[in-house]
C-alpha cells in the first residue's frame, strides 16, 4: 500500500479499544415509550406539528424545520402522542421534546421495506436535494449539521470533490464499520447520489487503515463504480475531522474561519450517506441510526440499530446491563463525546455511541503546574497554542485569545489528552471559544 | 574665558525663547477646553473604577455625570452604586442639582440549593469555571436554574463582599457589598440580583429562581419555588406575582410582613436580618441558617430566618438567640 | 443508584505526566553520572549525594513553610535539579559551597518565581553562574579525572582545556604549540578532562540524549541547532585562522557543551514553546557561546549563553508562532 496519508499537523494516537468491532449490527426492539426531543440539529429546534393524543405511524412527520439551517423530524414510532413536555437533553438540561406512547409498528405507506437494493438513479440534483431535505437528514457522525445545506454550496463556489468519511477515529467506536461492513453496496448508492446532487464527478471514500476488513469490503464494492475511489488513511486522531480529512485525502487546507467548500471539498460521513440512500431509494426519513454500545466492563459490547428516541437505558440492557463499577457514561466516543448524567436520556440523530467507563478510569487527575514541555502545541492538529489560549481565557483576556485564533479550535481534546501536568486545557479552550465567538457576534450586530 | 560663558549663556536662553514660543502657541491651538467641574466630580467618587455605573471607570462617569447635569439639569439613569447616596448627593451638591435619593442596594443570592436541599446526582470534575459548567451540564443536582458553586461571583467582586462558603457550596454576600453588580454580569445562571438593602438591612425575597413547574422543580431541590402562590394569595401588598411557576417579591410594594414567609411550603423565601419569632408550641422553631441543619430536612420545613453577620449593626441579640436555639 | 462523573471530553487521558518525565530525565542523566562517579570516586558521591539533598530540602522548607502550600517533592523537578547542579560543579567543592547553591537554585531561581512551570532561568544554572562569580578560584580549579581502577592518589587538580586554550592564546602562544597540553578527542570523547562533574564525558551525555529523544522528553531542534551553529560559527574562525582559533570538534566537545546543548539549554520550563523558536533558541545559544569563549573574559560560554537567551524567551514565543493550520493555503485551487 506504500505510505499512508494522513494530515500533516499534530495529531496523537489513543488506544483504539475497538471492542465491538466485530459485533453484527442487531435491532433493537422498540421501547414501550420514545422520547423525541426538538432539538436534534445544530440550528433552529424544529417545530412541532402534532398534539396531545394524536395517533401517528411510523415515519410520520412529527415536527417541522424551525428555520433555515434546521431540520423536519419524523416519528421513529407508532401510537399516541402521550405530551408535549420538557425532556431531559444530553447536557442535563431540559428542552421541549414529544413523548410518545407505541402501540405496534405501523410504517407510513410510502416507505419501501422491501431488503431489495435500489440502485437505479432516476433523481435530478434538485429532487435528491429535496428528499434529503424532507426526510430531515443531518451529519451522523456527530455534529448533526443539516444535510441538505451541505449539499446546497453556496454562489461562486464549486465543489470538485465529495469525500466520504469513515474514518471513524474516536477510540471505541464501531457503529460506522459495521455499516460499511453490512451495508456497504447502500453507502455506495448514498454516495452515487451524493456525487449527483453535488454535480461532482470524483468521490473519495477515506477509511483508516485499522478496519483492513472494511478498506477491503469497500474496495471490492467500487470496482466499476466510476469516479468512486476508496483511500487508506494511516491511523491519526483526530482524522475524522472534516478539515483535517481534506487534508488528508486531498491535501488541501481549509482557509482559517472558512468551510470546506472553500476549497471544493464536502465531507459526509458513511452514515449519512446511508441515510441518504434509504431516503432517497426507500422513501425512509431519518428515524434509526446504528448505535455503538461499548465500555471495557460491558459484558456485551454491541453494535445496534436504534429506533430515534429510545432511552439509553434499554440500549445498555440489551448489552446485558450496566457494570457494577460504571463511573461515567458518555454519549459518544472517549475523545469528544459528552458525559451524561442520566440513563433516561433519548438516542438522537447524533448519538454515534454509548460508552461506559469504570470508575477507576472515569475521574480526571489532579491538577499540576504547567511545565511548558508544549506538548500541547505539537500536538494541536490546527497549530494552535493551547497552554497559551486556555491561560488567556482564564483570564478573560479574550482580545488575546481571538488574536491566538481561538476560534479555529475544533475542540478535539488531542491537548488535554497529552498533557503531563493534567490541565483541563479544553475546558478552559471551550470556555474561550464561547465567550469570544459572543463577542464577535456582538460586534457584528453593533458595527 | 567668559566669552565661552557668555555664548553658552546666549545658546541656551536663546533656544529655550524659542522653544517656549513654539510651546506657547501650540498650547493655544491644540488647548481643549475641560470642564473643571469633571476633576472636582471625579475626586468625589470613590475612584474603584469597577465599572458598576455602566461606565468604563470613574473618569468616564465623571464625564457622563457632568455632561448630564448641563445638558438635562439632572442626573437621569446615572448613578455610582460604589459611592451610594451619600456620593450622589455630594455630586448633586457640586453640579448645583438636586438629587433624588435612591435607596441603597445589595446582591442577594437567590438560590438555596445546598447538598442536603439539593443532592448531588453527579459529580462534576474539570474547569473551576461557572461559566464552563453552565455550558457544559445542567448542574450536579439536576436543577438547571441552580448555583453551580464554582465561584466565578467571588472572583469578579472587587470589594471582598462576597465568599463561597465551602459547606453550603452557594456563596455569601457581606455588608461590604456596593451593589457594583459584577457578581450579577459573572453569574451564567442569573441567580444574584441586586435588592435594596431596606430599612435596618432587613429584607424579604425568593431564594430561587427555578422556573419549572412544581413537581419536577420540587424533585430535584427541597426549597425549591414550587410556584404555588400561597405567598401571592396571602400577601395584602400586591407584592407577589407569579411568572412560570415562580414568585417573584416587588420590594416597592413590599412591606416586610412576612406573611408570605410563613406560608411558603417549601421555605424558598428568606427573611433576612429579622429578630427571631416567638417559638410556637406545637413547632419546634429553630433558626435554619445557610448551613443545612438536620431540622431542615424532618417534616415541614420551618420559615428560615436568616443573620448576616455585621459589625455595624446591633445584631447580637439575636446571635445569642441563634445560639440559645442550637443549644 | 451509581454517582456519575460529569465532565468535559476528552474523558480518555494519555499515560504523560509530570513525575515520569522528570524521572526519564534522571534516567538520562545516569550515565553521565556513573561516568563521573567513575572519574572522580568518592567525592562525586559526595558532590552529588549533597546537592540533592540540599535541594529536596530547600524545596520542601519553602513549600511548607513559606508559601505554606502543598508539597511537591516527588514530582522530581528538585531532583533534577539538585543532579544538575552537582553535574556543574568541580568535585572538589565544600559543601556549604554546594548548599549555598542549591539555596540559589531552588530559591532564587524557581521558587521566588512561583515554583515549577513558572521560572524564567534555568536553576541550575543560575546557581553555577552564582557559584563561579561569588567563588571564582574554587570554581575554576577542577580535579583531574581519576579512574577509581587507579586507586585513591591525590587529587591534582588543573585548568580545563578551554581554559588552557584561552590562557595559552592570551599568552601569545599558537594552537599548533598547545596542542600538546590539550586532551585528545578521544580523551574528550570519555571523560578524560579536566572539568565539572557531569560535562567530562561526551559519550555519556549523548546517550542520555538519546534516551530522551527516543522517550520524547526532548526534540530534537535545540541540541541539533545549538551545535550547528557552533560548529558552522567556529569552523569559518577555525577556517580563517587556525593557529588562533580553536577547531570546531573541540569547541564542540568541551566546556560543558553537550552538557549545555542535551541536558541544559532543553530544559522545558525555560525554553521556547515552538519548534521554530526552539530553533532560534539554540542558533541564539551556540552564537553566544563562542563570542564568550573567544571573545568574553571567560574562558566557559555556555552557562551565560544559555542564561541569556532564556531571558528572550517570552519574546521568541511572542514572535515564533507555530504553523496555523489554513492560514496559508498549501495548495491553490485549480479553477
Amino acid at each position: 500500500m506504500g505510505i499512508l496519508k494522513t494530515f500533516a499537523l499534530g495529531g496523537i494516537h489513543p488506544k483504539e479499544n475497538k471492542l465491538s468491532a466485530n459485533a453484527a449490527i442487531e435491532t433493537l426492539a422498540i421501547p414501550k415509550q420514545a422520547f423525541i426531543p426538538m432539538g436534534q440539529n445544530l440550528g433552529a429546534p424544529s417545530k412541532p406539528v402534532v398534539k396531545r393524543g394524536d395517533k401517528v405511524k411510523t415515519g410520520q412527520l412529527l415536527a417541522e424545520a424551525g428555520g433555515f439551517i434546521s431540520t423536519p423530524i419524523h416519528s421513529p414510532v407508532s401510537g399516541t402522542i402521550f405530551k408535549i413536555d420538557n425532556i431531559l437533553n444530553s447536557s442535563g438540561y431540559k428542552q421541549p421534546g414529544i413523548i410518545i406512547n407505541v402501540e405496534g409498528d405501523e410504517w407510513e405507506e410510502s416507505i419501501d421495506r422491501t431488503e431489495e437494493i435500489n440502485s437505479n438513479i432516476d433523481y435530478s440534483s434538485q429532487e435528491i436535494i429535496d428528499k434529503v431535505k424532507k426526510s430531515g437528514l443531518v451529519g451522523m457522525g456527530g455534529a448533526t449539521f443539516p444535510t441538505y445545506v451541505k449539499l446546497m454550496p453556496p454562489p461562486g463556489n464549486t465543489a470538485e470533490y465529495l469525500i466520504i468519511n469513515g474514518v471513524e477515529c474516536e477510540p471505541y467506536l464501531t457503529s460506522d464499520h459495521r455499516l460499511m461492513l453490512e451495508k456497504g453496496k447502500e453507502i455506495i448508492i448514498g454516495t452515487q447520489l451524493l456525487m449527483k446532487a453535488l454535480k461532482v464527478t470524483k468521490a473519495i471514500i477515506g477509511i483508516e487503515n485499522n478496519k483492513p476488513d472494511a478498506i477491503n469490503h469497500m474496495t471490492e464494492l467500487v470496482k466499476g463504480k466510476e469516479g468512486i475511489s476508496i483511500m487508506p488513511l494511516k491511523v491519526q486522531y483526530p482524522q475524522g475531522g472534516e478539515k483535517q480529512l481534506i487534508k488528508a485525502a486531498v491535501n488541501r487546507e481549509v482557509p482559517s474561519g472558512k468551510l470546506p467548500i472553500a476549497v471544493g471539498c464536502v465531507v459526509q460521513n458513511v452514515g449519512t450517506a446511508f441515510a441518504i440512500y434509504e431516503a432517497v431509494q426507500k422513501n425512509k426519513p431519518l428515524f434509526e441510526r446504528v448505535v455503538t454500545v461499548t465500555g471495557k466492563a460491558v459484558k456485551k459490547p454491541s453494535n445496534f440499530l436504534v429506533r430515534i428516541g429510545t432511552p439509553i437505558k434499554e440500549l445498555i440492557d440489551a448489552a446485558e446491563g450496566l457494570p457494577e463499577n460504571t463511573g461515567k457514561i458518555i454519549n459518544g466516543g472517549p475523545m469528544m463525546g459528552k458525559a451524561i448524567n442520566s440513563t433516561e436520556i433519548p438516542i438522537v440523530k447524533g448519538s454515534s455511541g454509548i460508552l461506559l467507563m469504570e470508575n477507576e478510569e472515569s475521574h480526571r487527575e489532579t491538577e499540576s503546574p504547567c511545565i511548558r514541555c508544549s506538548k500541547c502545541t505539537y500536538v494541536c492538529p490546527m497549530g494552535l497554542e493551547p497552554f497559551l489560549l486556555s491561560k488567556v481565557s482564564k483570564l478573560g483576556k479574550f482580545d488575546i485569545a481571538e488574536e491566538e485564533m481561538i476560534m479555529d479550535c475544533i475542540e478535539c481534546g488531542s491537548c488535554q489528552y497529552t498533557c503531563p501536568a493534567n490541565i483541563p486545557l479544553l475546558d478552559y479552550l471551550r470556555l474561550g471559544k464561547n465567550k469570544t465567538g459572543a463577542i464577535i457576534r456582538s460586534r457584528g450586530k453593533t458595527g | 574665558m567668559d566669552n565661552i560663558i557668555f555664548i553658552a549663556i546666549a545658546a541656551l536662553g536663546g533656544v529655550g525663547f524659542v522653544a517656549a514660543v513654539i510651546l506657547f502657541f501650540i498650547a493655544k491651538k491644540f488647548k481643549v477646553y475641560e470642564d473643571p467641574n469633571i476633576d472636582t466630580v471625579e475626586e468625589a467618587l470613590p475612584a474603584a473604577n469597577c465599572g458598576g455605573c455602566g461606565f468604563p471607570g470613574c473618569r468616564a462617569f465623571a464625564e457622563a455625570t457632568v455632561k448630564s447635569a448641563k445638558e438635562t439639569k439632572g442626573l437621569e439613569g446615572l448613578n455610582c452604586p460604589v459611592g451610594g447616596n451619600d456620593t450622589m448627593q455630594e455630586l448633586g451638591s457640586i453640579l448645583g442639582l438636586e438629587v433624588e435619593a435612591s435607596d441603597p442596594l445589595i446582591a442577594v443570592i437567590r438560590c438555596n440549593g445546598t447538598p442536603t436541599n439539593h443532592p448531588a446526582k453527579a459529580k462534576y470534575e474539570g474547569a473551576t469555571s461557572c461559566a464552563f459548567a453552565h455550558a457544559l451540564h445542567g448542574g450536579e443536582g439536576g436543577c438547571q436554574y441552580s448555583c453551580l458553586g464554582l465561584g466565578d461571583c467571588e472572583v469578579a467582586c472587587d470589594f471582598d463582599a462576597l465568599f463561597m462558603n465551602s459547606e453550603t457550596g452557594l456563596p455569601e454576600v457581606n455588608n461590604k457589598c456596593t451593589a457594583c453588580n459584577a457578581c450579577v454580569i459573572a453569574c451564567p445562571r442569573d441567580i444574584i440580583e441586586l435588592r435594596k438593602r431596606g430599612p435596618k438591612d432587613r429584607r424579604i425575597f425568593v431564594s430561587c429562581v427555578n422556573a419549572e413547574k412544581g413537581g419536577p422543580a420540587k424533585k430535584n431541590c427541597q426549597t425549591a419555588c414550587i410556584g404555588c402562590a400561597k405567598c401571592e394569595k396571602v400577601c395584602k401588598f400586591d407584592a407577589i406575582t407569579i411568572t412560570s411557576f415562580l414568585a417573584y417579591i416587588n420590594f416597592e410594594n413590599c412591606t416586610l410582613c412576612r406573611k408570605c414567609v410563613e406560608v411558603c411550603p417549601t421555605s424558598a423565601i428568606w427573611e433576612v436580618n429579622f429578630k427571631l419569632r416567638k417559638p410556637k408550641a406545637e413547632k419546634p422553631a429553630s433558626v435554619v441558617e445557610r448551613k443545612a441543619s438536620p431540622t431542615a430536612t424532618e417534616g415541614k420545613p420551618i420559615p428560615l430566618t436568616v443573620t448576616i453577620a455585621a459589625e455595624q449593626q446591633p445584631k447580637t441579640e439575636t446571635k445569642e438567640e441563634n445560639k440559645d436555639n442550637k443549644e | 443508584m451509581n454517582m456519575f462523573t460529569i465532565s468535559g471530553s476528552p474523558h480518555v487521558k494519555s499515560d504523560e505526566s509530570t513525575k515520569k518525565i522528570m524521572y526519564g530525565v534522571v534516567i538520562a542523566m545516569m550515565p553521565a553520572m556513573l561516568v563521573s562517579i567513575y572519574f572522580f570516586g568518592l567525592q562525586a558521591v559526595r558532590v552529588l549525594f549533597l546537592a540533592v539533598l540540599a535541594s529536596l530540602f530547600f524545596e520542601w522548607v519553602i513549600q511548607k513553610y513559606l508559601i505554606k502550600g502543598p508539597v511537591t517533592l516527588m514530582d522530581g523537578s528538585a531532583l533534577v535539579t539538585g543532579i544538575l547542579l552537582a553535574f556543574n560543579v568541580p568535585s572538589n567543592l565544600p559543601a556549604w559551597m554546594i548548599i549555598i547553591g542549591a539555596l540559589v537554585a531552588i530559591g532564587m531561581a524557581k521558587m521566588s518565581f512561583g515554583g515549577l512551570g513558572k521560572n524564567i532561568f534555568n536553576p541550575a544554572l543560575v546557581a553555577r553562574v552564582f557559584l563561579l562569580v561569588s567563588f571564582p578560584v574554587q570554581m575554576t580549579s577542577w580535579p583531574k579525572p581519576q579512574p577509581i581502577t587507579e586507586g585513591l592518589a591525590d587529587v591534582i587538580t588543573g585548568p580545563t582545556p578551554l581554559g588552557i586554550i584561552k590562557e595559552g592564546l592570551g599568552a601569545g602562544k599558537t594552537m599548533s604549540e598547545l596542542k600538546p597540553e590539550i586532551p585528545t578527542y578521544m580523551q574528550d570523547f570519555t571523560g578524560q578532562m579536566g572539568g565539572s562533574m557531569g560535562e567530562v564525558s561526551a559519550i555519556a551525555l549523548i546517550l542520555g540524549g538519546i534516551y530522551m529523544l527516543w522517550k520524547k522528553i526532548i526534540t530534537w531542534h535545540i541540541p541539533v541547532s545549538m551545535l550547528a551553529t557552533v560548529a558552522i560559527f567556529s569552523g569559518i574562525l577555525w577556517g580563517i585562522n587556525p593557529e588562533h582559533y580553536a577547531d570546531p570538534m573541540f569547541h564542540m566537545l568541551t566546556g560543558g557543551m553537550l552538557l549545555g546543548a542535551i541536558f541544559m539549554a532543553t530544559d522545558m520550563v525555560s525554553s521556547p514553546m515552538t519548534n521554530i523558536g526552539q530553533l532560534v533558541f539554540g542558533f541564539g545559544v551556540g552564537l553566544l557561546t563562542i563570542l564568550i569563549r573567544i571573545w568574553g573574559a571567560y574562558p566557559e560560554g555556555v552557562s551565560f549563553a544559555i542564561l541569556l537567551m532564556n531571558a528572550v524567551v517570552p519574546l521568541i514565543n511572542k514572535g515564533f508562532k507555530p504553523k496555523r493550520f489554513g492560514v496559508k493555503p498549501a495548495v491553490t485551487i485549480k479553477s
